[in-house]
This record gives structure tokens, sequence and C-alpha cells, in this order.
């Protein structure tokens, strides 16, 4: 998924006919002041980071004047933003959205996402917004409604006028009317995996107003949402996790001290989960993929040893239509090319595996070479605990 | 007896003139799969592997009476190749594709379920009935005739579960991949249906995963529909909330999804649920007994 920034998503939206707050991006303190002044205070200035839970973190502050904005901003530009959703590490901020300060009447969350388990796009939405939705459905879940949307279709007036009464829209439902259904032509035309907007505003003189907006873009339909690919900002992921997605890897951080390549999404986690059984905690996950060559074992062995953290490293490999024996190969190659200065424990299964322990056996690196894997998770959590 | 695919299915392989589609339509072949026809627009008149090639499915299915397809076309054009194959006549679609927009296959669900077709993936390894026939990516040397039903979200999971199957000696009637997408062709329920029904298969082996409430439903469905024995693996626990594992649909979203509900759901319904990964094929013996 391809997250956008709420002032990308607010362009969107502004762009099919929906309200927003007017306002701008700053990239620096005296951007912020020229907006403000071109705006008219009192100003929002809201740190742009691909996580939730900015209000909390002092992501979110109003400027009565110019200056304060200008003040603010000097505050909240290059500061490493740290909220419920960022992990203890925090994103640095590098642009502010300002815009205009909006009197709110009534908030309410309104979202469409792919229902997995009808396996169609569906409305959830709330009159209790401005909260995340998780904490709505723990605290008010009766105050939360679905409607599932039939694709041929799309939304049908009956699901609009539940939609208006559980929300409470009386005066306004056309402009109501107008919202959702544009929500969801830029759910389907910009191939969103999510879009979201908390809160939706009726403000005091009963326009509704997007206040915040939110879109996720289907990661596998970059293809034809060539615009949308243009939007993503990449200083907002991991340099890791970037770098893995570049050769194919899929790799993700995790905090423990045990690093973890194995190919395959499903046995990567169930060997994560092994070494856990065992007592150890893993660094991360690392699917090498279907088609592990010398080379994406090589990078997935950088990609681990650029963490600190590890002590050491399990490799499991179930060799199918890759021959276990080249990626032995890959792995003495990669050896050669990555410093490699902790105890590396490798299992491989499958085609060609005793050709492969061979290999392995004779290379001048001492890798502890098992043949069951179970043996091999126990031995890597002690190798990790330095017993 | 098996599942789906057997001996008498006779595959066309769309995307046969590909890197990937070229090499597996020759090793499903070589397993001894009947792989009848290839698909490839503007290459009719090639072979591949001895294997005639088409300009369109609904001519090689005129021409070799194909009735499955295998799927190795492009996520741009899947969704087209997908239709094009139910327009054709076949009902039985293995798609190995990996990466097709999530509301495409929101529609190609859509029309196979009105269709009536079986539709295995995306992102799947494929379907395999043992010493019969091999619709798919899988290595056929680790899969050895038996008794045991296999249906995984995951490849080589799928393969670690079945290398322990054979090794204990029970064997597999039928393995599949189900696809490891958010939206795939069929559940788990589908498939607990036809090997419940299925002589040849004496126990039912489920690995889940994080993420989607496919487990949890397919618990259900065996509280009440399932007399043979169950087994599942779930894979997943130590997976921290909100991070995507590699599959699109391995995610934990609002607390929803987790391997504990899971595992939870799938014992409370008579499931015997495996912890270690390394014990599948101990557990199934020590249950299902001498095979």
């Amino acid at each position: 998924m391809i997250r956008l920034h709420e002032y990308q998503a607010k362009r969107v939206f502004l762009s099919y006919g929906i309200s927003v707050p007017t306002g701008y991006v700053a990239f620096s303190p005296d951007d912020a002041w020229k907006i403000a002044l071109e705006i008219g205070p009192p100003v929002v200035l809201k740190a742009q980071i691909h996580a939730g839970g900015r209000g909390l973190a002092g992501g979110v502050k109003i400027a009565r004047t110019a200056d304060e904005a200008k003040e603010i901003a000097s505050q909240i530009l290059g500061k490493r933003m740290v909220t419920a959703q960022t992990g203890p590490e925090g994103i640095v901020v590098k642009r502010l959205l300002v815009e205009e300060a909006v009197n709110i009447d009534k908030e309410i969350y309104f979202s469409i996402v792919v229902d997995r388990r009808r396996c169609k796009p569906a409305i959830v939405a709330s009159p209790a917004g401005g909260m995340e939705i998780e904490e709505i459905a723990k605290l008010h879940p009766e105050q939360i409604i679905t409607e599932p949307i039939e694709p041929i279709a799309g939304i049908m007036p009956y699901q609009i006028r539940r939609l208006c009464d559980f929300l409470g829209f009386n005066n306004n439902r056309e402009e109501a009317t107008h919202i959702f259904t544009t929500l969801y032509r830029i759910f389907v035309e910009k191939d969103c995996r999510l879009v979201e907007t908390n809160p939706l505003v009726l403000c005091k003189d009963g326009s509704l107003i997007a206040i915040d907006a939110k879109m996720s873009i289907d990661e596998d339909a970059l293809f034809r949402q060539k615009d949308m690919a243009r939007l993503w900002d990449i200083t907002q992921s991991d340099p890791s996790e970037l770098e893995a997605q570049k050769h194919k890897l899929s790799f993700v951080r995790l905090n423990g001290n045990i690093g973890c390549m194995v190919n395959g999404a499903g046995l990567s986690m169930a060997t994560m989960d092994l070494i856990k059984l065992h007592g150890g905690e893993p660094a991360n996950f690392l699917d090498v993929g279907g088609r592990a060559t010398p080379e994406t074992i090589a990078k997935g062995f950088e990609i681990i040893l650029n963490d600190p953290s590890v002590r050491a490293i399990l490799i499991n490999i179930f060799g199918g239509i890759v021959r276990c024996d080249r990626v032995a190969e890959g792995i003495i190659k990669a050896v050669r090319q990555v410093k490699v200065n902790v105890p590396v424990v490798i299992r491989l299964a499958g085609t060609n595996r005793e050709e492969a322990m061979d290999i392995l056996k004779k290379a001048p690196f001492k890798f502890s070479v098992m043949d069951d894997l179970n043996e091999a998770a126990k031995e890597v959590v002690k190798l990790a605990k330095g017993v | 007896m098996s599942v789906c695919v057997d001996k008498s299915t006779k595959v066309v392989v769309q995307g046969i003139t590909g890197r990937e589609g070229n090499f597996h339509a020759f090793h499903c072949k070589e397993y001894g799969t009947q792989i009848v026809a290839g698909v490839t627009p503007g290459k009719e008149g090639e072979e591949v592997a001895g294997i005639p090639v088409f300009n369109t499915v609904k001519k090689a299915v005129e021409e070799t009476g194909a009735d499955a397809s295998l799927i190795f076309v492009p996520p741009p054009f899947a969704m087209d190749a997908v239709l094009e194959a139910i327009d054709a006549g076949i009902r039985t679609i293995v798609c190995i594709t990996e990466g097709i927009p999530i509301m495409d296959m929101v529609k190609i669900r859509m029309v196979v379920k009105a269709e009536g077709v079986t539709f295995i993936g995306p992102n799947t390894p494929g379907i395999i009935t043992a010493d019969e026939a091999k619709l798919g990516i899988m290595p056929g040397f680790i899969f050895k005739k038996g008794s045991v039903g296999i249906m995984s979200r995951s490849g080589t999971l799928l393969y670690e579960v079945v290398d322990q199957i054979t090794k204990s000696g029970l064997g597999e009637s039928t393995a599949l991949g189900i696809g490891g997408d958010p939206v795939t062709g069929t559940d788990f329920i589908h498939w607990l249906k036809l090997f419940e029904e299925d002589p040849q298969t004496k126990a039912i082996f489920i690995i889940g995963e994080i993420g989607g409430m496919m487990e949890e439903d397919a618990a259900e469905f065996i509280k009440s529909n399932v007399k043979k024995p169950v087994f599942a693996f779930i894979s997943g626990r130590t997976a921290p909330p909100g991070k995507r594992m590699g599959h699109a649909g391995a995610i934990i979203m609002g607390g929803r999804g987790s391997a504990e509900t899971k595992i939870k759901a799938l014992r409370e319904a008579g499931v015997t649920v495996v912890e270690n990964i390394t014990e599948v094929g101990k557990t199934v013996k020590e249950k299902v007994g001498k095979g």
C-alpha cells in the first residue's frame, strides 16, 4: 500500500469537487508565514507524516497570527515525531499543511475499504467522528455502520438514505449524497485500498467539509495509476525496507536480535514463530522470494547486518524449483562479498539438499548446517544468547 | 478419487511462451499432467515442449478439448486472461500470477461465483493431485499419493507440511494453495466440502496465517459439517499488528485476524492445531494412525 500525505489526498478530493479547507503545504517556517498571511489567520498547522495519532503527539496546532504560524512551524519541521503508530524511532516531519480553521458543528467518520470477508468494497461510517475508528469500535461499537457496495451497481439510494439517517444528516442530504458517491468514485478510479475522511464536518453554516483526508493506493495497481505513484513520498519509509523492496525482497524490521532469511512469506512467519517458541526474538521478517539467487541472498545478508542488534542469523530455505545447491553457492558467494561477523545457522530442505550440504560443509566459513529445522531454531537461539 | 484435478484433466497454459509459463508447462507435463495446449496471442503455430500454441483460449479448447486453465499472464493482463478462459467454457482456473490489483480480483470473484467456476489463486503455488496431475509451480517430487488433503494460504509453508506428511508415510490426496492475496477465488470452506466428500481423503490439513477471517469461518463450518479429522497450523503468531508480512493478505488490522483468535476458534471446533511447525508430520501420523 502506498500512503498519500493528507495534503495530497485533499488535492485529489478537491479535484473531484469535494470541499476541503483552503490550505497549502509548507516546507519551511517562511513558507508557513506566507501561507498564513495569504489565507488569513487563524490557521491550523498539521504535520504531514504517514502515521495517525498526530494530534496527541503535538503534530496539529492552531496559530492566531502569521508570526505564530512561523514560530510553530520552526518547532515542528525537522523534528522527529513519535505517535502511537510510528514506532519508538518516529518519523521526521518535512512538510506541514497550513490551512484555514473551520467552525465545526458536528464530526463524522467516513471511510471506504475492501471488506475481505465479503470480497467487495464497503463503506464504514460513524457519527462519532474525530477519534480513530479502532477507538470508536472499542468504546461505541453500536455507532458504526457498514454498507457493502456491489461493484457493478455502485452505492444505491437506499444505502445513502440509511447512511444519512444513521449519521444524522437531515437538511444536507444532497451534499452528503454528493460526497459519499464521489468518495466511492475516487476509491474505484484511483485504485485505493483506503479512502478516509475523519472528520468529515458539518460546519456552523450548514456546509460539509472534509477536514482530514487519507488515501492509500493499491501498489499492485501502480502500473495504471502513474499520477498516484508520483505522489509517493519515500522519505516516510524505513530505508532498509525500501532497499529490500528495490531488490524484490520483502523485509520488515522487528525488535529482536536473531536475523531471519527464509523463502516464502508463510514459511518466514512460521520460522519466526519457531524461534519465539524456543525463547528467542526475531530481529526481522525477510522473505527472499521464490527465486533466491546469489544476488538476492547477498542483499539479504547486507540488509540483516545493517541492524547492529543482530547476534545470530538463521537461514531456512525450502528448495522447490530453486535448487538447494544453487542457494548454497549463493550463500558462499554472499559471505565473500559481505563481511558476516555473527554466527550463521543454515537449514536447507527440498531439491538437491545433499549436494548443498556438501558445498556448505566444505566452505571456509564456519556455518552451523542442520538437517532438522527444530534443532536449527534451538541452535540459533542459543547462539544469539551467547551461551 | 481425489479433488478437483486428476489424470483426466486437460490443461491449457495461458502465457505459455513467457519465461515462467514455458518452464512450468514443461515440468507439469513431465509430472504426468495432460498439458494439451498453450495460449499466447500472436504466437499460434509455435510449439513449447511439444505443446501446440494457439492465439485464443476458444481455439485451444475447440482443438484440444482443454477443460482447465493454468495462468501465468502478468498482472495488467490477468483479468483479461481469466475472463477469456471463462468465455471459452473453462470451469477450473489456476492463476499463479502475483500482484493482481485488488479491485480486479473483486470483479473476477463476482464473475467466477456467478458462472460456477473454480478459481484457485491468485498468488498461489497451484493444485496437485499426488501422482496424477500437477497444475502449478510446486516441486512434484515431495508429494506422494496418500490420504491427507491439504490447503494453504502460503506456498513454501505448503511444501514444508507436505514434506513432513510424505515422510510420515501418510502421503497426500490433493494439495493446493488458495492464494496469498486478500481476495481469492475460493476459501477454506470450499475445499473442506470437497475433502469431506472425497473417499481417498482420510484427514484434512489447513495451513492458515494471520489476516482476514477465513480460518474463523472455516472453524464455524467444521463444527457441523466435517466429520473427518482436521489439523491446522497458523503462521504469524509473532507478527506485530499493522505490519504486512510479505503476503498482501497477511496483516493484522484493528486487532482482527490475529493468530490467537484463529487458533482459539479452530480448537473450539475440534481441530488439532499444531504449534511447532516441525511437529506436523508426527502429530498427524499419531492421530490418524498407520496410513
